[in-house]
């Protein structure tokens, strides 16, 4: 008996030996794997059936007259507000019937006020934001209901709903009163900020899909440059002496690699920049003004593993993408051995991180395509938003009860708009 | 492009909130400004006077230390400027007595305490030696190499076959020259390989000498023959010895594909991918680099030029469907009674009408027994004379296959360069033992140190010793020398005066 119970063991051993050596190969061999965030592995989830979604019908000059003023809106990194609302009028989730409704869309263009230069001005915006929920709140009872704890809003711009560019300033005006019970999907994330609002959905920046796709090169293309970025170092515009822009980060990056021949940076805008992603193994994405850029779905389109050099950054969908297994992040402070530290990484380390990035769901994920795909940024939005569901029962106030202060903030934010 | 909207947005953003924005700005904020912003305006107009009369930056640094109150983490590795931290309290005591909403101030608070990223100025960091360090250098080539092999790995070939490489070759001048090259090409292949060099005039030291350095595993055999004189010949010669080749696959049994490479042909390293494509006779598209002598008339010189405006390339031609149709050759009529007939000529040297170099075939062709070969294919031991074309091996031209997306891709050159027939160079290029006579050249980019030499009245001998060497020929080059200096002082009077004197 003795004999038969080693026997046993030792075949019991053998057999999970040679099945972990055959999981060892099948692992080696697949050129993609799996991605499951913290809240699982829900890149994937179909959203339709989860949630409604209704969407108000504003007057045009809030929405359709703003394009038509500048429709170059369509085209930069805070184009995702726009896209969003025409995924929505023709979506699946959308509900014509506002009692069935989960959640409440405002189709309101605030980052669409731009500068001869492209820049969006956030000075009128406020003012735009809380014309709009007044509107609202005065035809339809549905934000009264809840003071808007079913109502989301795109706020795109640099600092989300703070409404302005430059930090000190938008610190100082905090996120909008009125959009205190709101859900935001933004932009901006960055831990412990007063922008950054809890149970906010962070969303990549719009990256024109059909350009990317149009630079592709073969993927045996070997991956020859070590460590990328374009861009500025020193914003001489603004901040001469460096030191406030990017915190000092990216001219730490400068000052410590400019002559590293690892380190393929210059602040030259070439034709070839995408393709160049592509030929390389780590794409640096520090922060500039805001933390965000769209270094990183560029980073994640091309496979390039992205290097995030930005403190308590919160990156887009952070709940379903398991960020740290996918990208390497440098503290600020660490920016001086950033070649120690890359090259101290274990290659089969890398080589996972670049099998995650070839996942064409994460892929999918950080775009917006037009016309909507199953899997693209648009659906992780509304997946966001469903497993936000079932409301909590504070969201719904009693009758005549009230919690936003309507005369909140700066003076000039009450002008009507 | 978005990193050009990118930049300017942020170069005019401040700019536009300076220029325009002033009045917009100040209405969004609160209108009345606290005691506390005046407070510190003052203090910063105070400031700019100080530093005005002092000549250099006070630092309002000094009212920090004095009026700090909340704990802030101080950053204390090295800077490259002196942080002006106080703007970071400044913001902060302005907001805290700002009367803006219960909600925020809390937030505040949270912002001050948990947060590790501070608003304001920082210190760019550099470390002490911001150089590159050699061993970080060498692992990232080695994280490269590691990341190519996986490229390679799920892009690439599937299932490499072994290269089986066939060179001939002879000791002459250049050999050096282009088998290093061939050598280069092949060490750089990343599928095993099995170099065959066939030698004509046996196997010499010269060749074994130069493919030892190759590193992958090369069988290195004599043929016994000299290497004629003209290229007609010569080329004759290469196909004998290719065959030679050929039979020593057979022989061995040797397993892949076989592809020849000449010793003065350059090769691209995609020839070696696209090859592993071949299922049994493959053709590539082959560059031809004719060199063009100079001509007299200049009216053959322009017709010359047109010629070789196009590169001309020797391959497999396809029709609209990719299959093969015919052969693109070279073009030899221009040239027609203007080409070398000899290897040293000055012409042009020319092609056959397909080379060698641009077949692949699998070695399995080449097998004794039957197995799966295809019957189009002749055995090499029954052909009768010699091929001047691995063509002449197949029953069938249409069984072949092009390669390089059908002959759109020229993967490898052609070239003939020899030298000339009585040229000389040192055996395995290696000067012993050393050169006797050293002479020091006449025109030096420097000018004309002063000899070291000891006073002028010592005789000639002594001086030029430390020179010249101690053999016989001394004498007859220091006259040689004496003469060439005479030559010197004629011209050169500033010079002179020591020189005239030594001789």
């Amino acid at each position: 008996m003795e004999i038969w119970r080693w026997a046993f063991i030792g075949i019991l051993f053998l057999a999970a030996f040679v099945v972990k050596i055959e999981a060892f190969k099948l692992g080696r061999s697949q050129p993609t794997e799996r991605i499951s965030g913290s809240a699982g592995d829900v890149l994937e989830d179909d959203p339709v059936g989860r949630l409604k979604v209704f969407v108000y019908e504003l007057p045009s000059k809030y929405n359709k007259k703003i394009l038509q003023k500048d429709p170059r809106c369509l085209n930069h990194m805070f184009a995702a507000e726009i896209y969003m609302h025409r995924f929505l009028l023709s979506s699946p989730v959308r509900t014509l019937n506002p009692e069935e409704a989960d959640w409440f869309y405002t189709p309101i263009y605030t980052t669409c006020d731009l500068t001869p230069n492209g820049l969006p001005l956030p000075f009128k915006s406020p003012r735009m934001m809380r014309s709009a929920i007044q509107l609202i709140s005065s035809n339809w009872p549905y934000w009264n209901r809840t003071e808007g704890a079913d109502h989301f809003f795109l706020v795109p711009h640099d600092f989300g709903a703070c409404f302005h560019y430059q930090e000190e300033k938008a610190i100082e005006r905090g996120i909008l009163p009125l959009l205190q019970r709101a859900t935001l999907v933004q932009t901006f994330g960055q831990r412990n900020h007063v922008c950054l609002k809890e149970g906010s959905i962070t969303i990549p920046p719009y990256a024109p899909p059909q350009k990317m796709q149009t630079h592709l090169i073969p993927a045996k293309t070997p991956r020859s440059i070590f460590v990328y970025f374009r861009g500025l170092f020193y914003d001489v515009g603004n901040d001469p002496e460096g030191g406030y822009y990017a915190r000092g980060a990216r001219a730490a990056v400068w000052e410590n690699f400019k002559d590293n021949p690892l380190f393929d940076i210059s602040t030259e805008h070439p034709t070839t920049y995408y393709e160049d992603m592509q030929r390389a193994v780590f794409c640096l994405c520090p922060l500039g003004w805001a933390p965000w850029s769209p270094r990183l779905v560029e980073a994640v389109i091309f496979g390039c593993i992205p290097v995030i050099i930005a403190d308590d950054i919160v990156l887009p969908f952070a709940d379903a993408i398991p960020w740290e297994e996918i990208g390497v992040f440098v503290n600020e402070k660490d920016v001086p051995n950033l070649d120690t530290i890359l090259t101290s990484i274990p290659p089969e380390v890398i080589l996972r991180k670049q099998r995650l990035l070839a996942n064409p769901s994460m892929k999918q994920a950080m775009l917006f395509p037009q016309p909507a795909q199953p899997g693209d940024a648009f659906h992780q939005v509304l997946n966001g938003l469903a497993r936000k569901l079932p409301h909590d029962k504070s969201a719904y106030l009693k009758h005549g009860e009230r919690v936003l202060n309507w005369t909140a903030g700066p003076i000039g934010d009450l002008k009507p708009w | 492009m978005k990193l050009s909207v990118l930049q300017q947005s942020y170069l005019n953003r401040r700019s536009n909130s300076f220029r325009s924005s002033g009045p917009l700005d100040s209405s969004s904020d609160s209108a009345i400004k606290s005691p506390a912003a005046i407070f510190w305006l003052v203090l910063h107009g105070l400031c700019c006077l100080i530093s005005l009369v002092l000549g250099f930056r006070f630092s309002r640094l000094v009212f920090f230390f004095l009026f700090s109150t909340s704990s802030t983490n101080f950053y204390t590795s090295p800077f490259r400027s002196t942080a002006e931290l106080a703007k970071t309290l400044d913001v902060r005591s302005v907001l805290s007595t700002n009367p803006v909403s219960n909600i925020e101030l809390p937030l505040l608070n949270k912002t001050a305490m948990n947060s590790r990223v501070v608003v304001g100025r920082h210190g760019i960091r550099i470390r002490p030696w911001p150089h590159p360090n050699p061993i970080e250098v060498m692992k990232a080539h080695r994280i490269i190499e590691r990341v190519q092999k996986e490229q390679r790995f799920q892009f690439g070939v599937k299932d490499p076959r072994r290269v089986i490489v066939v060179t001939p070759t002879y000791v002459r001048t250049f050999q050096a020259l282009h088998l290093t090259g061939v050598m280069h090409s092949l060490m750089l292949v990343p599928y095993d390989l099995v170099w065959i060099v066939v030698e004509a005039g046996g196997v010499s030291n010269e060749t074994a000498s130069l493919i030892a350095k190759s590193g992958v595993k090369t069988i290195h055999v004599g043929f016994n023959q000299r290497m004629p004189n003209s290229w007609d010949e010569r080329s004759k010669l290469e196909s004998k010895m290719r065959l030679r080749a050929l039979r020593i696959v057979r022989e061995k049994k040797l397993d892949g594909i076989v592809m020849f490479a000449d010793d003065s042909n350059m090769h691209s390293m995609e020839l070696f991918d696209e090859i592993q494509n071949v299922k049994w006779f493959g053709a590539v598209s082959v560059g031809i680099l004719v060199n063009a002598a100079n001509t007299d008339e200049t009216a053959d010189q322009k017709k010359d030029e047109e010629e070789n405006a196009r590169m001309p390339v020797q391959g497999p031609a396809c029709n609209a469907s990719n299959m093969l149709a015919g052969w693109h050759t070279f073009n030899t009529l221009p040239f027609a009674g203007k080409s070398a007939v000899y290897i040293d000529d000055r012409a042009t040297v020319l092609p056959r009408k397909l080379e060698w170099s641009g077949f692949v075939l699998n070695s399995r062709l080449l097998w004794k027994d039957g197995g799966d070969k295809p019957e189009w294919i002749r055995d090499i031991d029954m052909l009768d004379g010699d091929i001047d074309s691995p063509l002449g091996l197949v029953k069938d031209p249409s069984v072949v296959e092009p390669l390089g997306s059908c002959g759109r891709q020229v993967l490898l050159w052609w070239l003939r360069v020899e030298a000339r027939a009585d040229s000389k160079f040192p055996p395995r290029w290696i000067i012993d033992p050393p050169l006797e006579i050293t002479i020091p050249s006449k025109r030096t980019p420097w000018p004309d140190a002063p000899p070291e030499f000891p006073a002028n009245e010592k005789p000639v001998i002594g001086i030029q010793e430390p020179i010249v060497k101690h053999t016989t020929k001394t004498r007859t080059s220091r006259s040689k020398h004496r003469s060439k200096r005479k030559h010197e002082t004629r011209t050169d009077t500033q010079v002179s005066t020591r020189h005239s004197e030594q001789n």
